[in-house]
């Protein structure tokens, strides 16, 4: 499963796809930007409400194969700008994070 | 970070790795705001290399491309309404006073506000690890205050060093008992 079939077979907007066939394996949910940063295992889906310019940097040390924004929450463009150039995909859902985590977790 | 303390860990480790010889962390507390200073006289950080630093891509080491420590700082004091600033002088350009100051206030009212955590294992750990530092550290709050300098210390042992286990465990002791008596 790539997250670009994720993203459509969920229903999530792509905000920033810059490496949309990445393979995906697995899944973590947080927001605690530090915890996430030493337990989210690479090529997960990373589902978080936090949109800060701090979650790129946490994606790309993670090594995440995308960020899925729950609950509505958006994002400002000079953020989706630098996902961009860093390589690191975000997906936007209008779920709450429980409701997307099951979405994931059927879809993948 | 779950807990300011280890937040305070983090920029204090910034300073041992300038080569600072006196560091002094700086807690102040409000009924409504928890300050916090950390500022030492290591080499400093040259401006250009300063306006990056609370930016997440960039860092001081080599085996990642990102360092978190300030970006996570900064975040923490803002998600409260707070404030974050960071001023540096580097050596070349002050070879008599250099050094940097970072420091964040926090409104403590603020759900999002970190609790402080566990600051004596913070400031044991820092002295154990460094003992050749001059370590100044000080909290103030409403209740009255706990302090702490290094040199002072250093004065009535004399020839025993900071990193020795008995001195250790006392200055871990001291801290809890001058925490309790602010409660």
């Amino acid at each position: 499963m790539t997250v670009k079939e994720l993203s459509e077979k969920c229903g999530f907007k792509p905000a920033a796809l810059p490496d949309g066939d990445r393979e995906i394996d697995g899944c973590y949910i947080g927001d605690l930007l530090s915890w996430v940063m030493g337990r989210a295992e690479g090529d997960c889906v990373w589902i978080t409400i936090m949109s800060n310019l701090n979650i790129i940097a946490v994606a790309t040390l993670a090594d995440v194969a995308c960020i899925v924004l729950s609950e509505g929450v958006t994002v400002e463009d000079s953020i989706i700008k630098l996902a961009e150039e860093k390589g690191v995909n975000i997906l936007l859902s209008d779920k709450k994070t429980y409701e997307t985590a099951i979405d994931v977790y059927k879809t993948i | 970070m779950k807990e300011l303390s280890l937040n305070i860990l983090d920029i204090a480790m910034n300073s041992v790795k300038a080569k600072a010889d006196t560091v002094s962390i700086t807690l102040t507390e409000t009924d409504e705001t928890f300050t916090m200073s950390i500022s030492d006289n290591g080499c400093g950080m040259k401006k250009d290399f300063l306006e990056t630093v609370t930016d997440p891509f960039s860092t001081t080491r080599t085996t990642r491309k990102v360092g978190m420590g300030i970006p996570f700082l900064k975040l923490a004091a803002e998600q409260t309404g707070g404030n974050f600033e960071i001023t540096s002088k580097h050596e070349s350009e002050y070879p008599n006073a250099h050094g940097t100051v970072t420091s964040a206030v926090f409104n403590k009212g603020n759900i999002d506000f970190t609790p402080l955590g566990d600051i004596v294992s913070t400031v044991t750990t820092l002295i154990q690890g460094s003992p050749d530092i001059h370590w100044v550290f000080s909290h103030t709050t409403p209740k009255g205050e706990v302090s702490l300098d290094t040199n002072e210390l250093k004065e009535v042992l004399g020839d025993v060093p900071l990193d020795n286990t008995e001195v250790i465990l006392w200055i871990k002791g001291y801290l809890e008992e001058a925490y309790s008596e602010t409660e």
